[in-house]
C-alpha cells in the first residue's frame, strides 16, 4: 500500500528558486513537519523533480537500454501492486469474455486515431525482455515481460509535432474510489525500443492482477508510472486539464512526475 | 621537526598560538553537510518505512529478506516490534517496528522521532531526500576534487611518513583519551577523515544512484560494482548507519577534546594550540 496522504500543491506554483542551502537553514529554525507543509518549501523541494529529470537525461541517451536479465532470474511471482482486481461493471463484462470486444483507443494529437483489439496489437512488432521492475517503496521484482513496442504502435497513429505526451487512461478506480488511474511519459521515453504496450507475462497472457489485458512497461522508471488497465492512449501538449493536471495519479498525490529515480 | 625546548623564541606569546586552522570553504561545507546528512538520513529511514526490509542481489526475495523491521502478536497476543536479521529475532517494541506517535502506538519500522516527515509520507520523504542529495552530492565532488588537486589540502589528509609509523602510539594515544592540541591532523585523524571522504560519502551518493532505474540504464557498471540493485540499496543502509557511527564518534571527540576550541576553529577557523604543539607554519591548514 502507498502512504501518501497529503498533496503537494499545483506544480504550476512550484518555481525554481534558486539558493537550495536556504532549505537547511529554515530546517533548523522550526520543526520539519510543518516545512514539510508550507507551500514555499514544497515549490523549493518540488523543483529538485525537474533538476534530476534534465541531469538523468543529460547522462542517459535516448538508446540506453535497462538491463535485461537470464530466465533463471525471473522471480516465482511477478508482484501484483495498487489494483490487482478492478471492480467496475464495463472492466468485468470485459474480462468475462476474455477481452474480445476490448479496443485500444489511441488519439489526441495524432493524424489518425484508430481503435485497436488485442490481435491487431500482436500483429505489430513485438519484444520480449527479462527486466526488474522498481517499486517507488523500494522493492525490485524480475520477470519476463512480451509486448507491442510502443513507438512501432505510435507510429501508425502519427502523432503530430505538438505532441509531448503520451497519456494512458486506465480502467482501474484504484482503491474504490471515483478517481480512475492514468499516468504519462514524455516521447522520449515513449519511443524508448524497450516501452512496450504488454499483453504477456512469462509467456503467459498477462493476468488480471498484473494489468490484463494490456500495461505498460517504461524500463527506465519507477513502477508507477507502467499503468496498467491500459484502455485508452492519448496523446497531448501539456497535462494540466487532465483530472488533477499533474501528469497521473500518484503525481496528483505528491509523487514526482519524472519517476527515473 | 620540530622539538619543544627552552627557547623563547619557539614558544611565542599567548596571541600567537592561536592558528587559523579552517579555511572558509572547509567551514561552510562542514555546516551545509551537517545538515545536509540529518536530512538525508532522516528523510531516507521515511523512505525505508515504505518497504521496511532488505534484500541481497537484483531483486527482493519477499520471503527471505536479509533483515526486515515488522510487528507482530507476541504469545501473549500483545503487539510487539521485531527486528528480524536472517534467522534472529530481536524485540525492538517502543523504537523499532511498533513505537508510540503522540501517545498512540504506531506500527512502522523507524518511530516518528526518527523520520522526516514525522508520519509516513513517502512522497514527501523522497522531496526532501533528493533536495538534500542535490546540495550534498555536487558539494562532495568539488571537495574532494579541491582536495585532489592541492598539494596543500592533500596535506591535510594524507598521513606523514612520521603519523604512519607513530599509528600505534597514535591509538594507544587516544584509548588513554589523551589528545594534542597541533595544527595538524594525527595520522589516525586523517585515516578517519580518508576513510569517510573518499570512501563513505562518495559510496554513499552511488548506492544512491544505483538503485535509480534511469541511472541503470546509463550506467549500468553501477549494478556489477555493487552487486544489484537491492544489494546496493542494503549497501546504502549499511554505509548510512556507518555514518551515524562516525558521527557519533566525532562529536564524542569534539566534547572531550576540547568542545569550546574545536567547534571555535569550525566557525571562525580560529584554533588555540596547546602548550607543547609545535607552531610549525607549514603544518598551518589552509
Amino acid at each position: 500500500m502507498r502512504d501518501s496522504k497529503l498533496i503537494l500543491p499545483d506544480p504550476k506554483r512550484r518555481r525554481l528558486i534558486t539558493g537550495l542551502g536556504a532549505l537547511g537553514a529554515s530546517a533548523a529554525l522550526t520543526g520539519c513537519d510543518s516545512l514539510s507543509r508550507n507551500d514555499r518549501v514544497q515549490d523549493l523541494l518540488g523543483a529538485t523533480d525537474r533538476l534530476t529529470r534534465a541531469a538523468q537525461r543529460l547522462v542517459s541517451s535516448r538508446e540506453s537500454l535497462a538491463r535485461e536479465f537470464g530466465e533463471r532470474d525471473i522471480a516465482p511471482t511477478m508482484r501484483a501492486n495498487g489494483s490487482t482486481d478492478p471492480s467496475n461493471d464495463d472492466y468485468k463484462r470485459h474480462a468475462a469474455n476474455g477481452f474480445a470486444d476490448w479496443r485500444l483507443r489511441i488519439d489526441g494529437l495524432v493524424r489518425q486515431p484508430g481503435d485497436f483489439s488485442i490481435d491487431d496489437l500482436k500483429a505489430m512488432p513485438s519484444r520480449t525482455q527479462i527486466t526488474r521492475h522498481d517499486c517507488v517503496e523500494g522493492w525490485s521484482c524480475i520477470a519476463k515481460w512480451t509486448g507491442a513496442v510502443l513507438g512501432e504502435v505510435l507510429d501508425r497513429v502519427r502523432p503530430t509535432s505538438a505532441a509531448r505526451y503520451v497519456v494512458f487512461h486506465c480502467a482501474d478506480n484504484i482503491y474504490g474510489g471515483p478517481v480512475k488511474y492514468y499516468e504519462s511519459i514524455d516521447m522520449v521515453e515513449a519511443y524508448h525500443p524497450q516501452t512496450l504496450l504488454a499483453y504477456g507475462l512469462n509467456d503467459d497472457r498477462l493476468p488480471i492482477a498484473n494489468g490484463a489485458p494490456l500495461r505498460l512497461r517504461a524500463e527506465r522508471q519507477l513502477g508507477y508510472k507502467m499503468a496498467k488497465y491500459v484502455m485508452r492512449i492519448e496523446l497531448v501538449d501539456s497535462f494540466a486539464s487532465i483530472q488533477g493536471g499533474n501528469g497521473g495519479y500518484w503525481e496528483d498525490r505528491g509523487y514526482e512526475w519524472w519517476a527515473g529515480i | 621537526m620540530n622539538k619543544h625546548n627552552d627557547n623563547p623564541y619557539a614558544n611565542p606569546p599567548e596571541r600567537a598560538r592561536v592558528i587559523k586552522r579552517h579555511g572558509l570553504f572547509t567551514r561552510v561545507w562542514h555546516w551545509v553537510n551537517l545538515v545536509c546528512l540529518v536530512i538525508l538520513l532522516m528523510s531516507g529511514l521515511q523512505i525505508f518505512n515504505a518497504h521496511p526490509a532488505l534484500y541481497w542481489g537484483n531483486d527482493s526475495s519477499f520471503d527471505d529478506p536479509a533483515l526486515q523491521i515488522t510487528a507482530m502478536r507476541g504469545d501473549d497476543g500483545a503487539p510487539m516490534g521485531v527486528v528480524r536479521i536472517g534467522g534472529y529475532r530481536i524485540n525492538t517494541t517502543g523504537v523499532l517496528g511498533l513505537s508510540r506517535n503522540d501517545g498512540e502506538l504506531d506500527t512502522r519500522a523507524f518511530p516518528a522521532w526518527a523520520t522526516l516527515p514525522g508520519p509516513q509520507w513517502l512522497a514527501m520523504g523522497r522531496y526532501w531526500h533528493f533536495a538534500a542529495a542535490w546540495v550534498f552530492a555536487p558539494l562532495l565532488l568539488a571537495y574532494l576534487v579541491y582536495t585532489l588537486i592541492s598539494p596543500a589540502r592533500r596535506r591535510l589528509v594524507w598521513p606523514t611518513a612520521a603519523q604512519w609509523r607513530g599509528l600505534p602510539a597514535t591509538i594507544a594515544h587516544h584509548a588513554r583519551l589523551k589528545f594534542d592540541h597541533s595544527a595538524d591532523y594525527n595520522g589516525l585523524q586523517k585515516l578517519t577523515y580518508l576513510l569517510v571522504l573518499f570512501g563513505l560519502l562518495p559510496l554513499m551518493v552511488l548506492t544512491g544512484l544505483t538503485m535509480s532505474p534511469t541511472m541503470n540504464a546509463a550506467w549500468p557498471w553501477l549494478l556489477d560494482v555493487f552487486g544489484g540493485r537491492q544489494s546496493a540499496r542494503t549497501l546504502h543502509f549499511i554505509f548510512a548507519f556507518l555514518l551515524v557511527a562516525f558521527f557519533v564518534i566525532h562529536l564524542g571527540l569534539v566534547l572531550i577534546s576540547g568542545v569550546f576550541n574545536n567547534l571555535r576553529s569550525m566557525i571562525t577557523g580560529r584554533y588555540r594550540l596547546g602548550d607543547d604543539a609545535p607552531a610549525d607554519k607549514d603544518n598551518r591548514h589552509a
